[in-house]
């Protein structure tokens, strides 16, 4: 480690112009910081329950306080959000364990997480049986909502988007140009034209008198929409793998569903999970576009709360809230995809 | 349930309130189609433009000596990519709404342009008796460009025309342009001048700010790729760092970024959609609202929607991979 004054000469004043730049950078990122940390910290008020409360100036985290319920679990009743809590719990954990578990583990850890958690999460968020109470879903919302749609979409549109991307491959012409076609397709329009058909279109296909709840048919839109990124991810890690992987499983007598399920695949998916990460992690924050036609994730419960009369004004604060809880959640998934990745391809160190 | 487009001729009846072509109430919606084909088209336009820039900015901030320039840029680059695009959007719009000043006190601008809560007023060009044919002589002369190009390479007649004839058409719009139009204060707004309202700005600066973090890892991704050597060759032949990068590094960097730069064009044309979110009246915001409640006409109107998106995107790759076979190493 180099002395300080050596690594500031080099880093900060290598050259005239460079410093030059440095002091003015310093400047501009003295003067934004200071004036960001008077708003957020200095002048800013916490404390009280009511708009009165406050009066310094700066931001208003009253606000945010007293809302935080309804940020997190929308108007899902009080006395049942433990409910929400395990099944988030649940998804998260059998997630991260799925992802860290040794290899031998991680194929029955699969199969629990894509067929008995959604079961148990969705027991547990619905009720209705097993004397949970029943709660409609109109009353979900949040950022319960954005977590929810990135789970369900997820791991509906992972599912389906290794479908899609083996049909890609297929050799029977009709499966592969049925895949083409739904993943160009899906990739060619704005998620936003996808949302407003499921919202808009579906009602008109179904017959008299029956519905399809509105949070189902947005879990419906961005599930097909992701399985069909999802899908061209999986293609590229398909790609990769050697055709002498089939060719000596074909030669040990091995049928193609299970040269696919036990060799290829494997192989395929532990290369392109960071891709899939990056997927989940764009697919969280396009969650927020379910606030434009109508359900109440996190975003469109900030947009409501402050025109609240007793609150109205209170946008920055709302929206840095926001900012930041989104901020954490994706870095968080990011710094995992990145150590992920590292600990994957510690076979290829050497 | 009957499916046609009939509707398109009808009167519309409805107000667009920006367009960049001639918009009345009394115009059909076939015509509010082009009106807000050419919003979208305009925001993704200057989004691509301001994005890449910005990106590339802050590409080559991320590999500067400098640790401030460095740390500043993937600052910037982790916070942008991690937040939701539509809520940078809103933050945008709802932020510049409160931050800027009423028309009365509007905040005057160099050039005559002046910012205030209603959008940037810019002064506009009044062409006289002439009208655009300057403007498409000029548009006409630019596209010759390269033909004539070739003509001199290969010493031909009309070779002298590459840059005279553009030089030529520039003096003749100066010289057609009867004044400018500068906006003014009369009652409670402005009026002269072309306003770009709030809703396009907000629009744009969420668009291209979320897409430069993107191009910007692109942008680094690239530059690293190229071997050193190249640099150390180019120092060594006396080019300064900017000539080094300019010359040598970034045409050969540009191979590995246009299939990537395309996908994030692509990304860009669709998220124009979100103007949909701040009223910024664009194809989504018109048609999957505004022309579906009026007409009832949800699956016409949903599939032209859908098919213009399908469209553009076809368009822009198709570009891209023109050009990306235009500046692919030839290998021989």
């Amino acid at each position: 480690m180099a002395p300080t004054h050596v690594w500031v000469k080099r880093n900060l004043f290598p050259s005239l112009s460079s410093g030059l730049l440095t002091l003015v950078l310093a400047g501009v990122i003295i003067v934004l910081v200071k004036a960001i940390f008077n708003w957020a910290v200095t002048d800013a008020t916490i404390s009280g329950t009511t708009r009165a409360a406050c009066d310094a100036g700066g931001a208003c985290w009253t606000f945010i306080k007293v809302r935080f319920d309804l940020f997190f679990y929308g108007r899902y009743p009080s006395p049942e959000r433990w409910r929400v809590d395990l099944a988030l719990a649940l998804v998260v954990g059998t997630t991260a364990a799925t992802l860290i578990a040794p290899p031998r583990w991680q194929g029955w850890l699969a199969l629990i997480l894509l067929g008995f958690v959604p079961a148990v999460a969705g027991i547990l968020l619905v009720g209705g049986l097993f004397g949970l109470a029943y709660i409609a879903t109109n009353l979900w919302g949040g950022l319960m909502l954005n977590v929810l749609l990135t789970a369900v979409a997820g791991g509906g549109g992972f599912i389906l988007g290794v479908f899609l991307a083996l049909g890609r491959r297929s050799k029977y012409p009709v499966i592969r140009l049925f895949s083409m076609l739904f993943i160009e397709l899906w990739r060619g329009v704005p998620l936003l034209t996808v949302l407003f058909m499921a919202m808009l279109l579906v009602p008109l296909f179904m017959p008299n008198g029956a519905t399809i709840d509105n949070l189902l048919r947005a879990m419906l839109a961005l599930t097909l929409f992701t399985a069909a990124y999802m899908a061209e991810i999986v293609r590229g890690g398909l790609q990769a793998i050697p055709r002498g992987q089939a060719e000596a499983a074909t030669a040990l007598g091995l049928r193609p569903w299970a040269i696919q399920c036990f060799i290829v695949l494997p192989q395929a998916l532990r290369l392109v999970i960071p891709g899939l990460v990056n997927t989940v992690i764009d697919l969280f924050k396009d969650t927020t576009l379910v606030s434009i036609v109508g359900l109440f994730d996190l975003l469109a419960v900030i947009t409501q709360a402050q025109k609240d009369q007793v609150w109205l004004g209170m946008a920055r604060e709302g929206y840095a809230f926001a900012v930041v809880v989104f901020f954490l959640c994706c870095f968080g998934m990011s710094l995992f995809s990145r150590r992920l990745e590292h600990r994957l391809n510690r076979h290829l160190r050497y | 349930m009957n499916f046609g487009f009939a509707f398109l001729s009808q009167r519309t009846g409805f107000d667009i309130p920006f367009h960049v072509v001639p918009w009345s109430t009394a115009d059909s919606y076939g015509r509010a189609l082009w009106v807000c084909l050419l919003n979208t088209l305009l925001a993704a336009a200057i989004g691509i433009v301001l994005g890449s820039l910005l990106g590339f900015l802050l590409g080559v901030m991320r590999l500067s000596a400098n640790w401030l320039a460095r740390s500043l840029s993937l600052a910037i680059i982790e916070i942008v990519r991690n937040t939701p695009q539509l809520l940078q959007i809103i933050f945008w719009y709802v932020v510049m709404i409160q931050a800027l000043p009423p028309p009365r006190n509007g905040l005057a601008l160099p050039g005559g342009m002046i910012l205030s809560v209603r959008g940037l007023n810019m002064p506009s060009i009044e062409m006289g008796t002439a009208g655009l044919w300057p403007f498409l002589l000029l548009v006409a002369s630019l596209c010759l460009v390269p033909v004539f190009r070739g003509l001199r390479r290969r010493r031909r007649v009309f070779g002298w025309a590459a840059p005279l004839l553009p030089a030529i058409a520039l003096v003749v719009v100066l010289l057609s342009v009867d004044h400018l139009d500068y906006p003014t204060l009369r009652g409670f707004n402005y009026v002269g001048g072309v306003v770009v309202p709030p809703e396009l700005i907000a629009l744009v600066a969420g668009l291209s700010l979320y897409m430069s973090a993107f191009v910007a890892e692109i942008v680094r991704a690239s530059l690293q790729g190229i071997a050193k050597g190249q640099r150390e060759a180019a120092s060594s032949l006396g080019l300064s760092g900017a000539q080094a990068l300019f010359l040598v590094i970034l045409p050969q960097a540009l191979r590995v970024m246009i299939p990537q730069l395309t996908n994030q064009y692509l990304n860009l044309t669709k998220s124009t959609s979100l103007g949909a979110a701040i009223a910024y009246p664009e194809l989504v915001q018109i048609y999957a609202g505004t022309v579906l409640n009026q007409t009832g006409r949800a699956l016409e109107t949903m599939f032209l929607v859908m098919i213009i998106f399908l469209g553009i995107n076809l368009a822009i790759s198709g570009f891209m991979a023109w050009y990306n076979a235009r500046v692919a190493i030839v290998e021989r």
